[in-house]
């Protein structure tokens, strides 16, 4: 066979032409980007239908009104913000921690990427835990998807004159719309500390160091850190607007 | 800047060596610095200055895009990826924005209509 490499052959060596990939990215994290894109669709589809029933309300509950208690703590009035403000804490420390993961794993030291990991999945959990006291708490009080609390409630969550049916329409938009979001976000986290076990589990067995790289860790990585993100426009959208 | 990064993946071949320890920590402290501004327009500026409730949405949505920016470019590291691959993952956000300013117009003509 000769070596001359034909015309054609050269043609096709650039970017663009086929020659390699213009994206110069391994293809499962280029899937997995384009999988989180999708994902971010839904999500989005999900707040903006939130949004257009809250712009087309005569009245909306007030977030510093609903989300003024500490659950799990005798505090039940007057401390807006101070719980969800935990729980975003959780979720933006657990993401440096899986960053700094995946630096550790750039430098193949497993010791480091599998302690990252485990404070991930710690940081996963507290912020499971963290929703679960949420849920219940709105649950105590009557909320639960097409489930709103008795009249006499109600009314401490809407300011000025706003009619009974107003209140009732509002509070139901509201709380199917509370409990899809948060719920369809926290099963993306439950399944992201799921996958991060997975990974754990792998680095501990060896998987990645027989493989030479760390890049799954980037894969799972990037899922982490768009859980996060979402939860920083759930967290605008629900608790601060 | 994108000739620049250009330069730095033809040596590396796609490695993210520009993410170290202390620029994770930077970017930490910077999402938690906007999210204290959150905290103080939620629970002093929005009870003590009501001049200032028209101006407050528009400054969470600035805040939250903002952090939004630092965890998909530095967290996520697209920010150091090639530009082809910034463009396939950004682009397609344009359809989002297209959604939310339908639903936003026509969530006022609902309002109109019912009341």
């Amino acid at each position: 066979m000769s070596t001359a490499v034909s015309q054609i052959d050269e043609v096709k060596s650039t970017p663009w032409s086929g020659g390699r990939s213009p994206f110069n990215v391994e293809y499962g994290k280029m899937m997995m980007w384009f999988f989180l894109l999708s994902d971010a669709f839904t999500f989005s589809s999900l707040l903006i239908s939130y949004g257009a029933l809250r712009f087309s309300a005569a009245a909306w509950p007030l977030a510093s009104s609903v989300f003024q208690s500490i659950p799990g703590t005798s505090v039940e009035h007057g401390a807006p913000l101070v719980f969800v403000g935990l729980m975003t804490f959780i979720l933006i420390m657990s993401s440096v921690t899986m960053v700094l993961a995946v630096e550790a794993g750039h430098r193949n030291s497993r010791k480091e990427v599998v302690g990252w990991m485990i404070a991930t999945v710690i940081g996963g959990f507290m912020f499971l835990g963290c929703q679960a006291l949420e849920w219940n708490h709105l649950h105590s009080e009557g909320f639960w998807w097409s489930s709103i609390p008795n009249d006499e409630t109600l009314k401490e969550f809407f300011s000025g004159n706003v009619s009974l049916a107003a209140q009732h329409t509002s509070a139901h938009q509201f709380a199917n719309l509370f409990f899809t979001i948060t719920g369809f976000h926290g099963f993306h986290v439950f399944t992201g500390v799921i996958i991060n076990i997975i990974i754990t589990v792998n680095v501990l067995a060896g998987t990645y160091e027989r493989r030479g790289s760390y890049l799954m860790i980037e894969k799972v990585g990037l899922y982490w850190h768009f859980v996060d993100l979402v939860w920083v426009f759930v967290f605008t959208f629900f608790y601060l607007v | 800047m994108s000739q620049h990064a250009t330069e730095v993946h033809a040596e590396h071949s796609g490695e993210h060596e520009s993410m170290t320890k202390k620029k994770i920590w930077n970017v930490f402290f910077i999402l938690l610095a906007i999210t204290c501004v959150e905290f103080f327009i939620a629970l002093y500026v929005v009870p003590h200055y009501p001049v200032f409730h028209p101006f407050v949405n528009p400054v969470y949505i600035v805040l939250t895009l903002l952090k939004a920016f630092f965890i998909v470019a530095y967290f996520m590291h697209l920010k150091f990826e090639r530009m082809s691959l910034i463009f396939a993952i950004i682009v397609p956000i344009l359809f989002i924005i297209g959604l939310i300013l339908v639903l936003t117009n026509e969530s006022h003509h609902w309002f109109d209509l019912r009341f």
